[in-house]
Protein backbone atom coordinates (compact mmCIF):
# COMPACT_ATOMS: atom_id res chain seq x y z
CA UNK A 1 0.00 0.00 0.00
CA UNK A 2 1.45 3.40 -0.94
CA UNK A 3 1.91 5.64 2.08
CA UNK A 4 -0.21 8.60 1.07
CA UNK A 5 -2.33 10.95 3.11
CA UNK A 6 -5.29 11.68 0.96
CA UNK A 7 -8.62 13.18 1.60
CA UNK A 8 -8.25 15.51 4.53
CA UNK A 9 -10.37 18.58 4.74
CA UNK A 10 -9.74 21.74 6.72
CA UNK A 11 -6.83 24.10 6.33
CA UNK A 12 -4.31 26.11 8.28
CA UNK A 13 -3.57 23.63 11.08
CA UNK A 14 -0.89 21.60 9.38
CA UNK A 15 -1.34 18.18 7.87
CA UNK A 16 -4.24 16.99 10.00
CA UNK A 17 -7.15 19.23 10.76
CA UNK A 18 -10.89 19.16 10.39
CA UNK A 19 -13.20 16.36 11.38
CA UNK A 20 -14.39 15.37 7.90
CA UNK A 21 -12.64 13.89 4.89
CA UNK A 22 -13.43 13.13 1.28
CA UNK A 23 -12.59 9.53 0.50
CA UNK A 24 -13.26 6.84 -2.07
CA UNK A 25 -14.45 3.33 -1.31
CA UNK A 26 -14.90 0.77 -4.04
CA UNK A 27 -18.03 -1.07 -3.02
CA UNK A 28 -19.12 -4.15 -4.92
CA UNK A 29 -17.15 -2.94 -7.97
CA UNK A 30 -18.29 0.68 -7.99
CA UNK A 31 -16.27 3.65 -6.73
CA UNK A 32 -18.12 5.86 -4.26
CA UNK A 33 -16.56 9.20 -3.36
CA UNK A 34 -18.03 10.51 -0.14
CA UNK A 35 -17.37 13.30 2.33
CA UNK A 36 -17.81 11.81 5.76
CA UNK A 37 -17.38 12.71 9.41
CA UNK A 38 -14.33 10.78 10.65
CA UNK A 39 -16.50 9.00 13.23
CA UNK A 40 -18.39 7.17 10.49
CA UNK A 41 -17.72 3.43 10.41
CA UNK A 42 -17.75 1.39 7.22
CA UNK A 43 -20.93 -0.27 8.52
CA UNK A 44 -22.74 3.08 8.93
CA UNK A 45 -21.42 4.24 5.55
CA UNK A 46 -22.94 1.20 3.89
CA UNK A 47 -26.25 1.30 5.72
CA UNK A 48 -26.90 5.03 6.20
CA UNK A 49 -25.08 6.69 3.30
CA UNK A 50 -25.33 4.10 0.53
CA UNK A 51 -28.57 2.30 1.37
CA UNK A 52 -26.79 -1.08 1.44
CA UNK A 53 -28.54 -2.63 4.44
CA UNK A 54 -27.30 -6.20 3.93
CA UNK A 55 -24.53 -5.90 6.51
CA UNK A 56 -26.28 -5.78 9.89
CA UNK A 57 -25.58 -4.01 13.15
CA UNK A 58 -25.86 -6.51 15.97
CA UNK A 59 -23.54 -5.33 18.73
CA UNK A 60 -21.47 -2.52 17.13
CA UNK A 61 -18.46 -3.79 19.15
CA UNK A 62 -16.89 -6.64 17.16
CA UNK A 63 -18.61 -9.30 19.22
CA UNK A 64 -21.29 -10.76 16.90
CA UNK A 65 -20.07 -10.75 13.28
CA UNK A 66 -23.39 -9.54 11.80
CA UNK A 67 -21.52 -6.66 10.13
CA UNK A 68 -18.91 -8.86 8.42
CA UNK A 69 -17.83 -7.71 4.95
CA UNK A 70 -14.82 -8.48 2.77
CA UNK A 71 -12.17 -5.75 2.65
CA UNK A 72 -9.62 -6.26 -0.11
CA UNK A 73 -10.76 -9.89 -0.11
CA UNK A 74 -10.44 -10.50 3.64
CA UNK A 75 -13.30 -10.66 6.12
CA UNK A 76 -13.54 -7.94 8.73
CA UNK A 77 -16.04 -6.48 11.21
CA UNK A 78 -17.22 -3.32 9.46
CA UNK A 79 -18.53 -1.86 12.75
CA UNK A 80 -14.95 -1.38 13.97
CA UNK A 81 -13.53 0.01 10.71
CA UNK A 82 -13.47 3.78 10.31
CA UNK A 83 -14.39 4.66 6.73
CA UNK A 84 -11.63 7.29 6.53
CA UNK A 85 -9.03 4.66 7.37
CA UNK A 86 -10.32 2.50 4.50
CA UNK A 87 -9.92 5.21 1.84
CA UNK A 88 -8.98 3.35 -1.35
CA UNK A 89 -10.18 -0.06 -0.16
CA UNK A 90 -12.25 -2.55 -2.15
CA UNK A 91 -15.23 -3.70 -0.12
CA UNK A 92 -17.60 -6.55 -0.92
CA UNK A 93 -20.93 -6.87 0.88
CA UNK A 94 -23.58 -9.55 0.64
CA UNK A 95 -25.24 -7.43 -2.08
CA UNK A 96 -22.15 -7.84 -4.28
CA UNK A 97 -21.75 -11.61 -4.16
CA UNK A 98 -24.11 -12.66 -6.94
CA UNK A 99 -22.73 -12.50 -10.48
CA UNK A 100 -25.02 -11.97 -13.47
CA UNK A 101 -28.09 -12.79 -11.38
CA UNK A 102 -26.48 -16.06 -10.29
CA UNK A 103 -26.13 -16.41 -6.55
CA UNK A 104 -22.71 -17.17 -5.06
CA UNK A 105 -22.35 -20.92 -4.40
CA UNK A 106 -22.38 -20.26 -0.65
CA UNK A 107 -25.64 -18.32 -0.94
CA UNK A 108 -27.07 -21.29 -2.85
CA UNK A 109 -25.82 -23.65 -0.18
CA UNK A 110 -27.47 -21.59 2.59
CA UNK A 111 -30.79 -21.86 0.72
CA UNK A 112 -30.28 -25.55 -0.01
CA UNK A 113 -29.47 -26.35 3.63
CA UNK A 114 -32.03 -23.91 5.05
CA UNK A 115 -29.16 -22.47 7.09
CA UNK A 116 -31.15 -19.66 8.70
CA UNK A 117 -34.22 -18.86 10.68
CA UNK A 118 -34.78 -15.09 11.12
CA UNK A 119 -31.94 -14.30 8.71
CA UNK A 120 -30.50 -11.37 10.69
CA UNK A 121 -27.05 -12.92 11.02
CA UNK A 122 -27.08 -14.42 7.52
CA UNK A 123 -25.32 -11.71 5.46
CA UNK A 124 -22.49 -11.71 8.01
CA UNK A 125 -22.39 -15.51 8.10
CA UNK A 126 -22.16 -15.72 4.32
CA UNK A 127 -19.44 -13.05 3.98
CA UNK A 128 -17.54 -14.67 6.83
CA UNK A 129 -17.98 -18.12 5.25
CA UNK A 130 -16.55 -16.85 1.97
CA UNK A 131 -13.62 -15.46 3.95
CA UNK A 132 -13.15 -18.86 5.60
CA UNK A 133 -13.13 -20.66 2.23
CA UNK A 134 -10.44 -18.29 0.93
CA UNK A 135 -8.34 -18.46 4.09
CA UNK A 136 -8.36 -22.26 4.12
CA UNK A 137 -7.44 -22.32 0.44
CA UNK A 138 -4.56 -19.93 1.15
CA UNK A 139 -3.25 -22.17 3.95
CA UNK A 140 -4.22 -20.03 6.97
CA UNK A 141 -4.36 -22.27 10.05
CA UNK A 142 -6.96 -22.08 12.83
CA UNK A 143 -7.05 -23.11 16.47
CA UNK A 144 -8.52 -26.41 15.23
CA UNK A 145 -5.60 -27.10 12.86
CA UNK A 146 -3.19 -29.74 14.20
CA UNK A 147 0.15 -28.15 15.16
CA UNK A 148 1.79 -30.94 13.16
CA UNK A 149 -0.09 -30.04 9.94
CA UNK A 150 2.02 -28.88 6.98
CA UNK A 151 2.68 -25.14 7.19
CA UNK A 152 1.94 -24.46 3.54
CA UNK A 153 -0.84 -25.58 1.22
CA UNK A 154 -4.62 -25.57 1.64
CA UNK A 155 -6.29 -26.69 4.87
CA UNK A 156 -9.12 -29.24 4.59
CA UNK A 157 -12.30 -27.84 6.16
CA UNK A 158 -13.94 -30.48 8.34
CA UNK A 159 -16.76 -29.58 10.72
CA UNK A 160 -14.38 -28.81 13.60
CA UNK A 161 -12.39 -26.42 11.40
CA UNK A 162 -15.53 -24.68 10.16
CA UNK A 163 -16.96 -24.27 13.67
CA UNK A 164 -13.72 -22.80 14.98
CA UNK A 165 -13.24 -20.48 12.02
CA UNK A 166 -16.85 -19.26 12.17
CA UNK A 167 -16.82 -18.56 15.93
CA UNK A 168 -16.85 -14.81 15.33
CA UNK A 169 -20.38 -15.05 13.89
CA UNK A 170 -23.14 -15.52 16.42
CA UNK A 171 -26.65 -16.74 15.53
CA UNK A 172 -29.38 -16.06 18.08
CA UNK A 173 -31.62 -18.57 16.30
CA UNK A 174 -29.02 -21.31 16.68
CA UNK A 175 -28.83 -22.23 13.00
CA UNK A 176 -25.22 -23.31 13.54
CA UNK A 177 -25.50 -26.99 12.45
CA UNK A 178 -26.92 -26.02 9.06
CA UNK A 179 -24.46 -23.17 8.61
CA UNK A 180 -21.58 -25.60 9.16
CA UNK A 181 -23.13 -28.00 6.63
CA UNK A 182 -23.64 -25.25 4.02
CA UNK A 183 -20.01 -24.14 4.26
CA UNK A 184 -18.89 -27.77 4.21
CA UNK A 185 -20.86 -28.34 0.99
CA UNK A 186 -19.00 -25.54 -0.79
CA UNK A 187 -15.63 -26.48 0.70
CA UNK A 188 -15.77 -30.03 -0.63
CA UNK B 1 -18.01 9.80 20.15
CA UNK B 2 -16.18 13.14 20.05
CA UNK B 3 -15.14 14.53 16.63
CA UNK B 4 -11.49 14.04 15.73
CA UNK B 5 -8.97 14.81 13.01
CA UNK B 6 -7.36 12.02 11.01
CA UNK B 7 -3.94 11.62 9.45
CA UNK B 8 -2.63 8.68 7.46
CA UNK B 9 1.05 8.74 8.45
CA UNK B 10 3.58 8.55 5.62
CA UNK B 11 6.46 7.48 7.85
CA UNK B 12 7.28 6.49 11.42
CA UNK B 13 9.10 9.80 11.87
CA UNK B 14 6.04 11.73 10.74
CA UNK B 15 3.72 9.73 12.98
CA UNK B 16 5.87 10.42 16.05
CA UNK B 17 6.36 14.09 15.14
CA UNK B 18 2.64 14.71 14.65
CA UNK B 19 1.85 12.89 17.88
CA UNK B 20 4.31 15.04 19.82
CA UNK B 21 2.79 18.18 18.28
CA UNK B 22 -0.75 17.25 19.31
CA UNK B 23 -1.53 16.29 22.91
CA UNK B 24 -4.41 13.83 22.93
CA UNK B 25 -3.43 12.19 19.64
CA UNK B 26 -3.59 8.39 19.36
CA UNK B 27 -1.99 5.98 16.92
CA UNK B 28 -4.49 3.88 15.00
CA UNK B 29 -3.58 0.27 14.18
CA UNK B 30 -6.40 -2.03 13.17
CA UNK B 31 -8.69 -0.04 15.48
CA UNK B 32 -10.39 -3.15 16.90
CA UNK B 33 -9.72 -1.96 20.45
CA UNK B 34 -9.30 1.80 20.03
CA UNK B 35 -12.46 2.37 17.95
CA UNK B 36 -14.40 0.20 20.39
CA UNK B 37 -13.14 2.31 23.34
CA UNK B 38 -13.94 5.53 21.46
CA UNK B 39 -17.53 4.32 21.00
CA UNK B 40 -17.68 3.64 24.73
CA UNK B 41 -16.28 7.10 25.53
CA UNK B 42 -13.28 5.59 27.31
CA UNK B 43 -10.97 7.11 24.68
CA UNK B 44 -11.61 10.49 23.05
CA UNK B 45 -8.57 11.45 20.98
CA UNK B 46 -8.52 14.76 19.11
CA UNK B 47 -6.38 13.26 16.35
CA UNK B 48 -5.99 9.73 15.04
CA UNK B 49 -2.63 9.06 13.42
CA UNK B 50 -3.18 6.02 11.24
CA UNK B 51 -0.03 3.90 11.33
CA UNK B 52 -1.67 0.77 9.92
CA UNK B 53 -0.43 1.40 6.33
CA UNK B 54 3.19 2.06 7.24
CA UNK B 55 5.60 -0.37 5.59
CA UNK B 56 6.05 -2.29 8.87
CA UNK B 57 4.05 -5.24 7.57
CA UNK B 58 6.83 -7.78 7.09
CA UNK B 59 8.15 -10.79 8.99
CA UNK B 60 11.85 -11.34 8.26
CA UNK B 61 14.69 -13.53 9.52
CA UNK B 62 17.36 -11.91 11.66
CA UNK B 63 21.04 -12.67 11.03
CA UNK B 64 21.27 -14.82 14.18
CA UNK B 65 18.29 -17.02 13.30
CA UNK B 66 15.58 -15.07 15.10
CA UNK B 67 12.57 -13.34 13.63
CA UNK B 68 11.70 -9.67 13.16
CA UNK B 69 7.98 -8.83 13.15
CA UNK B 70 6.74 -5.46 11.90
CA UNK B 71 4.26 -3.58 14.09
CA UNK B 72 1.54 -3.58 11.42
CA UNK B 73 1.70 -7.29 10.58
CA UNK B 74 -1.87 -8.51 11.03
CA UNK B 75 -2.49 -11.15 13.70
CA UNK B 76 -3.80 -13.67 11.14
CA UNK B 77 -0.74 -13.24 8.89
CA UNK B 78 1.64 -13.64 11.82
CA UNK B 79 -0.12 -16.80 13.02
CA UNK B 80 0.07 -18.27 9.50
CA UNK B 81 3.69 -17.39 8.81
CA UNK B 82 5.61 -20.63 8.13
CA UNK B 83 8.61 -19.54 10.24
CA UNK B 84 6.33 -18.76 13.19
CA UNK B 85 4.46 -22.04 12.83
CA UNK B 86 7.60 -24.15 12.66
CA UNK B 87 9.97 -22.29 14.99
CA UNK B 88 7.64 -20.53 17.43
CA UNK B 89 4.44 -22.62 17.52
CA UNK B 90 3.44 -21.14 20.91
CA UNK B 91 3.12 -17.74 19.23
CA UNK B 92 1.03 -19.03 16.34
CA UNK B 93 -1.21 -20.96 18.73
CA UNK B 94 -1.65 -17.99 21.07
CA UNK B 95 -2.72 -15.74 18.21
CA UNK B 96 -5.15 -18.36 16.90
CA UNK B 97 -6.63 -18.80 20.39
CA UNK B 98 -7.49 -15.09 20.49
CA UNK B 99 -10.48 -13.14 19.16
CA UNK B 100 -12.13 -14.21 15.86
CA UNK B 101 -11.03 -14.68 12.25
CA UNK B 102 -12.42 -11.26 11.33
CA UNK B 103 -10.68 -9.50 14.22
CA UNK B 104 -7.35 -11.24 13.63
CA UNK B 105 -7.43 -10.13 9.98
CA UNK B 106 -7.64 -6.52 11.18
CA UNK B 107 -5.63 -6.46 14.42
CA UNK B 108 -1.93 -5.53 14.31
CA UNK B 109 1.06 -6.69 16.36
CA UNK B 110 1.53 -3.24 17.93
CA UNK B 111 -2.15 -2.79 18.73
CA UNK B 112 -2.42 -6.27 20.22
CA UNK B 113 0.38 -5.53 22.71
CA UNK B 114 -1.27 -2.24 23.68
CA UNK B 115 -4.89 -3.41 23.94
CA UNK B 116 -6.54 -2.33 27.19
CA UNK B 117 -8.05 -4.47 29.92
CA UNK B 118 -11.53 -5.96 29.54
CA UNK B 119 -12.40 -5.09 33.16
CA UNK B 120 -16.12 -4.20 32.95
CA UNK B 121 -15.72 -1.06 35.10
CA UNK B 122 -12.89 0.24 32.96
CA UNK B 123 -15.19 0.00 29.93
CA UNK B 124 -18.13 1.75 31.65
CA UNK B 125 -17.60 5.50 32.02
CA UNK B 126 -20.51 5.76 34.49
CA UNK B 127 -18.43 3.77 37.03
CA UNK B 128 -15.35 4.73 39.04
CA UNK B 129 -12.08 3.14 37.94
CA UNK B 130 -8.54 4.00 39.03
CA UNK B 131 -7.15 3.02 35.65
CA UNK B 132 -9.48 5.29 33.70
CA UNK B 133 -9.77 8.03 36.33
CA UNK B 134 -6.93 7.89 38.84
CA UNK B 135 -8.14 8.22 42.42
CA UNK B 136 -11.79 7.39 41.68
CA UNK B 137 -11.62 3.90 43.22
CA UNK B 138 -11.68 0.28 42.14
CA UNK B 139 -15.18 -1.24 42.22
CA UNK B 140 -13.84 -4.53 40.83
CA UNK B 141 -12.10 -5.44 44.07
CA UNK B 142 -15.44 -6.04 45.81
CA UNK B 143 -17.53 -6.34 42.64
CA UNK B 144 -17.40 -8.35 39.40
CA UNK B 145 -13.84 -9.66 39.48
CA UNK B 146 -14.36 -13.29 38.56
CA UNK B 147 -12.33 -12.80 35.36
CA UNK B 148 -9.69 -10.52 36.90
CA UNK B 149 -6.28 -10.87 38.55
CA UNK B 150 -5.13 -13.45 41.08
CA UNK B 151 -1.47 -12.45 41.28
CA UNK B 152 0.56 -9.24 41.24
CA UNK B 153 -2.50 -7.00 41.75
CA UNK B 154 -2.73 -4.02 44.10
CA UNK B 155 -5.40 -2.39 46.23
CA UNK B 156 -5.68 0.18 43.45
CA UNK B 157 -6.38 -2.22 40.55
CA UNK B 158 -7.05 -5.92 39.95
CA UNK B 159 -7.26 -5.81 36.15
CA UNK B 160 -5.71 -8.39 33.82
CA UNK B 161 -4.01 -7.84 30.50
CA UNK B 162 -6.16 -9.60 27.90
CA UNK B 163 -3.66 -10.38 25.15
CA UNK B 164 -2.91 -14.01 24.29
CA UNK B 165 -0.12 -13.04 21.89
CA UNK B 166 1.79 -11.12 24.57
CA UNK B 167 1.89 -14.21 26.79
CA UNK B 168 3.65 -16.25 24.11
CA UNK B 169 6.02 -13.36 23.34
CA UNK B 170 6.91 -13.13 27.05
CA UNK B 171 7.77 -16.83 27.27
CA UNK B 172 9.79 -16.60 24.04
CA UNK B 173 11.88 -13.67 25.38
CA UNK B 174 10.79 -11.31 22.62
CA UNK B 175 11.89 -7.68 22.58
CA UNK B 176 9.80 -4.63 21.62
CA UNK B 177 11.39 -1.92 19.45
CA UNK B 178 10.11 1.56 20.20
CA UNK B 179 10.62 4.79 18.30
CA UNK B 180 9.88 8.13 19.94
CA UNK B 181 10.89 11.79 20.01
CA UNK B 182 14.16 10.75 21.72
CA UNK B 183 14.96 8.08 19.15
CA UNK B 184 14.91 4.31 19.32
CA UNK B 185 15.01 1.98 22.32
CA UNK B 186 14.27 -1.64 23.08
CA UNK B 187 12.32 -3.18 25.97
CA UNK B 188 11.90 -6.88 26.73
CA UNK B 189 8.24 -7.95 26.43
CA UNK B 190 8.47 -9.19 30.03
CA UNK B 191 9.34 -5.62 31.12
CA UNK B 192 6.97 -3.88 28.71
CA UNK B 193 3.71 -4.38 30.63
CA UNK B 194 3.64 -3.09 34.22
CA UNK B 195 2.10 -4.25 37.46
CA UNK B 196 -0.58 -1.81 38.67
CA UNK B 197 1.02 -0.78 41.98
CA UNK B 198 -0.26 2.62 43.07
CA UNK B 199 -0.58 3.88 39.46
CA UNK B 200 -2.75 1.59 37.37
CA UNK B 201 -3.33 4.29 34.71
CA UNK B 202 -0.29 3.07 32.74
CA UNK B 203 -0.53 -0.47 31.37
CA UNK B 204 2.99 -0.44 29.93
CA UNK B 205 6.26 1.49 30.06
CA UNK B 206 5.67 3.07 26.64
CA UNK B 207 6.29 6.84 26.74
CA UNK B 208 4.08 9.56 25.30
CA UNK B 209 4.39 9.79 21.50
CA UNK B 210 6.39 6.56 21.32
CA UNK B 211 5.45 4.04 18.65
CA UNK B 212 6.00 0.31 18.52
CA UNK B 213 7.85 -0.37 15.28
CA UNK B 214 8.87 -4.02 15.62
CA UNK B 215 8.94 -7.06 17.85
CA UNK B 216 12.05 -9.26 17.66
CA UNK B 217 12.14 -12.94 18.59
CA UNK B 218 15.52 -14.37 19.57
CA UNK B 219 16.63 -17.67 18.03
CA UNK B 220 15.75 -20.85 19.91
CA UNK B 221 18.44 -23.53 20.30
CA UNK B 222 17.93 -26.81 18.44
CA UNK B 223 15.49 -29.12 20.20
CA UNK B 224 13.41 -26.39 21.87
CA UNK B 225 9.66 -27.01 21.75
CA UNK B 226 6.80 -24.68 22.70
CA UNK B 227 3.05 -24.51 22.94
CA UNK B 228 0.14 -22.37 24.16
CA UNK B 229 -2.86 -23.58 26.15
CA UNK B 230 -5.91 -21.48 27.02
CA UNK B 231 -8.95 -22.09 29.23
CA UNK B 232 -12.06 -20.02 28.53
CA UNK B 233 -15.80 -19.96 29.17
CA UNK B 234 -16.66 -21.16 25.67
CA UNK B 235 -14.69 -23.27 23.23
CA UNK B 236 -13.79 -20.36 20.96
CA UNK B 237 -13.96 -16.53 20.74
CA UNK B 238 -13.56 -15.74 24.43
CA UNK B 239 -10.82 -14.14 26.48
CA UNK B 240 -8.62 -16.34 28.65
CA UNK B 241 -9.67 -17.24 32.18
CA UNK B 242 -6.17 -18.62 32.40
CA UNK B 243 -3.61 -19.52 29.77
CA UNK B 244 -0.02 -20.64 29.57
CA UNK B 245 2.80 -20.43 27.08
CA UNK B 246 5.47 -23.03 27.71
CA UNK B 247 8.92 -23.39 26.16
CA UNK B 248 11.01 -26.46 26.95
CA UNK B 249 14.28 -28.12 26.04
CA UNK B 250 15.10 -31.50 27.56
CA UNK B 251 18.32 -33.43 27.05
CA UNK B 252 18.82 -36.96 28.32
CA UNK B 253 15.88 -36.59 30.67
CA UNK B 254 17.14 -33.32 32.20
CA UNK B 255 15.53 -29.91 31.70
CA UNK B 256 18.02 -27.66 29.94
CA UNK B 257 15.68 -24.73 29.43
CA UNK B 258 12.16 -24.00 30.61
CA UNK B 259 10.18 -20.79 30.18
CA UNK B 260 6.61 -20.41 31.40
CA UNK B 261 4.30 -17.43 31.11
CA UNK B 262 0.72 -17.23 32.34
CA UNK B 263 -2.08 -15.20 30.75
CA UNK B 264 -5.35 -14.12 32.33
CA UNK B 265 -3.86 -14.02 35.82
CA UNK B 266 -2.24 -10.62 36.12
CA UNK B 267 -1.87 -7.04 34.91
CA UNK B 268 0.87 -8.32 32.63
CA UNK B 269 1.88 -11.64 31.10
CA UNK B 270 3.10 -13.46 34.21
CA UNK B 271 6.54 -14.90 33.56
CA UNK B 272 6.97 -17.74 36.07
CA UNK B 273 10.61 -17.17 37.14
CA UNK B 274 10.25 -19.13 40.39
CA UNK B 275 8.94 -22.18 38.55
CA UNK B 276 11.64 -21.85 35.89
CA UNK B 277 14.32 -21.75 38.58
CA UNK B 278 12.97 -24.98 40.07
CA UNK B 279 12.81 -26.65 36.66
CA UNK B 280 16.28 -25.80 35.39
CA UNK B 281 18.51 -28.88 35.59
CA UNK B 282 15.82 -31.01 37.20
CA UNK B 283 14.70 -34.35 35.75
CA UNK B 284 11.74 -33.94 33.39
CA UNK B 285 8.56 -35.39 34.87
CA UNK B 286 5.13 -34.63 36.27
CA UNK B 287 6.14 -34.51 39.95
CA UNK B 288 8.84 -31.93 39.22
CA UNK B 289 6.43 -29.91 37.07
CA UNK B 290 3.76 -29.91 39.74
CA UNK B 291 6.03 -28.74 42.52
CA UNK B 292 7.63 -26.06 40.31
CA UNK B 293 4.25 -24.68 39.24
CA UNK B 294 2.96 -24.78 42.82
CA UNK B 295 6.02 -22.86 44.00
CA UNK B 296 5.14 -20.15 41.49
CA UNK B 297 1.44 -20.02 42.27
CA UNK B 298 2.08 -19.88 46.02
CA UNK B 299 2.33 -16.11 45.43
CA UNK B 300 -1.27 -15.98 44.15
CA UNK B 301 -3.74 -13.91 46.20
CA UNK B 302 -7.09 -14.71 44.63
CA UNK B 303 -10.09 -12.46 45.22
CA UNK B 304 -13.48 -13.59 46.54
CA UNK B 305 -14.70 -15.09 43.23
CA UNK B 306 -11.65 -16.09 41.23
CA UNK B 307 -9.65 -18.70 43.16
CA UNK B 308 -10.66 -21.23 40.48
CA UNK B 309 -8.26 -19.49 38.10
CA UNK B 310 -5.29 -20.59 40.18
CA UNK B 311 -6.37 -24.23 39.86
CA UNK B 312 -6.96 -23.79 36.13
CA UNK B 313 -3.52 -22.27 35.64
CA UNK B 314 -1.89 -25.05 37.63
CA UNK B 315 -3.44 -27.77 35.48
CA UNK B 316 -2.77 -25.92 32.23
CA UNK B 317 0.91 -25.47 33.06
CA UNK B 318 1.55 -29.02 34.21
CA UNK B 319 -0.31 -30.45 31.22
CA UNK B 320 1.58 -28.17 28.84
CA UNK B 321 4.96 -29.21 30.23
CA UNK B 322 3.97 -32.87 30.12
CA UNK B 323 2.79 -32.56 26.51
CA UNK B 324 6.05 -30.85 25.53
CA UNK B 325 8.10 -33.54 27.23
CA UNK B 326 6.71 -36.21 24.91
CA UNK B 327 7.89 -34.08 21.95
CA UNK B 328 11.23 -32.88 23.32
C1 LIG C 1 -14.98 -9.16 20.61
C2 LIG C 1 -13.50 -9.19 20.81
C3 LIG C 1 -12.88 -10.33 21.29
C4 LIG C 1 -11.50 -10.37 21.47
N1 LIG C 1 -10.91 -11.51 21.96
C5 LIG C 1 -9.57 -11.52 22.18
C6 LIG C 1 -8.92 -12.67 22.72
O1 LIG C 1 -9.55 -13.69 23.00
N2 LIG C 1 -7.58 -12.62 22.92
C7 LIG C 1 -6.84 -11.50 22.61
O2 LIG C 1 -5.63 -11.52 22.81
N3 LIG C 1 -7.42 -10.41 22.11
C8 LIG C 1 -8.76 -10.40 21.89
N4 LIG C 1 -9.36 -9.27 21.39
C9 LIG C 1 -8.56 -8.04 21.30
C10 LIG C 1 -7.82 -7.88 20.00
O3 LIG C 1 -6.78 -8.83 19.95
C11 LIG C 1 -7.28 -6.46 19.99
O4 LIG C 1 -8.37 -5.59 19.85
C12 LIG C 1 -6.30 -6.22 18.86
O5 LIG C 1 -5.20 -7.09 18.94
C13 LIG C 1 -5.82 -4.79 18.87
O6 LIG C 1 -5.04 -4.54 17.71
P1 LIG C 1 -5.39 -3.31 16.76
O7 LIG C 1 -4.33 -3.23 15.72
O8 LIG C 1 -6.78 -3.39 16.26
O9 LIG C 1 -5.22 -2.13 17.81
P2 LIG C 1 -5.86 -0.68 17.87
O10 LIG C 1 -7.25 -0.76 18.36
O11 LIG C 1 -5.62 0.04 16.60
O12 LIG C 1 -4.92 -0.03 18.98
C14 LIG C 1 -4.88 -0.46 20.32
C15 LIG C 1 -3.96 0.51 21.09
O13 LIG C 1 -2.64 0.45 20.60
C16 LIG C 1 -2.19 1.71 20.12
N5 LIG C 1 -1.36 1.41 18.95
C17 LIG C 1 -1.71 0.69 17.85
N6 LIG C 1 -0.62 0.47 17.07
C18 LIG C 1 0.42 1.08 17.68
C19 LIG C 1 1.82 1.21 17.39
N7 LIG C 1 2.38 0.64 16.30
N8 LIG C 1 2.60 1.90 18.24
C20 LIG C 1 2.07 2.47 19.35
N9 LIG C 1 0.77 2.39 19.68
C21 LIG C 1 -0.04 1.69 18.86
C22 LIG C 1 -3.45 2.49 19.85
O14 LIG C 1 -3.22 3.89 19.99
C23 LIG C 1 -4.38 1.97 20.93
O15 LIG C 1 -4.13 2.63 22.15
C24 LIG C 1 -10.73 -9.24 21.17
C25 LIG C 1 -11.34 -8.08 20.67
C26 LIG C 1 -12.71 -8.05 20.49
C27 LIG C 1 -13.33 -6.80 19.95
S1 LIG D 1 -9.61 -3.47 38.31
FE1 LIG D 1 -8.44 -1.74 37.48
S2 LIG D 1 -9.49 -1.41 35.53
FE2 LIG D 1 -10.95 -2.57 36.81
S3 LIG D 1 -12.16 -1.06 37.98
FE3 LIG D 1 -10.40 -1.56 39.24
S4 LIG D 1 -8.96 0.06 38.69
FE4 LIG D 1 -10.42 0.00 37.03
S1 LIG E 1 -22.11 -5.38 14.64
FE1 LIG E 1 -20.01 -5.65 14.14
S2 LIG E 1 -19.51 -7.42 15.23
FE2 LIG E 1 -21.52 -7.03 15.94
S1 LIG F 1 -30.85 -16.88 11.69
FE1 LIG F 1 -31.61 -15.61 13.28
S2 LIG F 1 -29.77 -14.86 14.14
FE2 LIG F 1 -29.05 -16.36 12.80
Amino acid sequence: MEPTSRGRSGEGEGRAAGDRSTLTLNINGTDHTLTLDHRTTVLDTLRLHLGLTGAKKGCDHGQCGACTVLVDGRRANSCLLLAVAQDGARITTVEGLAADDRLHPLQEAFLERDALQCGYCTPGQICSGIGVLGEAQDGFPSHATAPTAPVTGPVALDAAEIRERMSGNLCRCGAYPRIVEAIGDVAS
Amino acid sequence: MKPFAYLRAASVAEAVRESAARPGARFLGGGTNLVDLMKLGVESPGLLIDVSRLPLDRVTDTADGGLRIGATVRNSDLAAHPAVRTRYPALSQALLAGASGQLRNTATTGGNLLQRTRCPYFQDTSKPCNKREPGSGCPAREGAHRDLAVIGHSTECVATHPSDMAVALAALDAVVLLYGPDGERTVAVTEFHRLPGDDPSADTVIRPDEMITEVVLPPLPEGTVSLYRKARDRASFAFALASVAAVLRVREGRIEHAALAFGGLAHRPWRARTAEEALRGAPAGDAVYLSAVDAELAAARPLRDNAFKVTLARHLAVDALAALTTRA
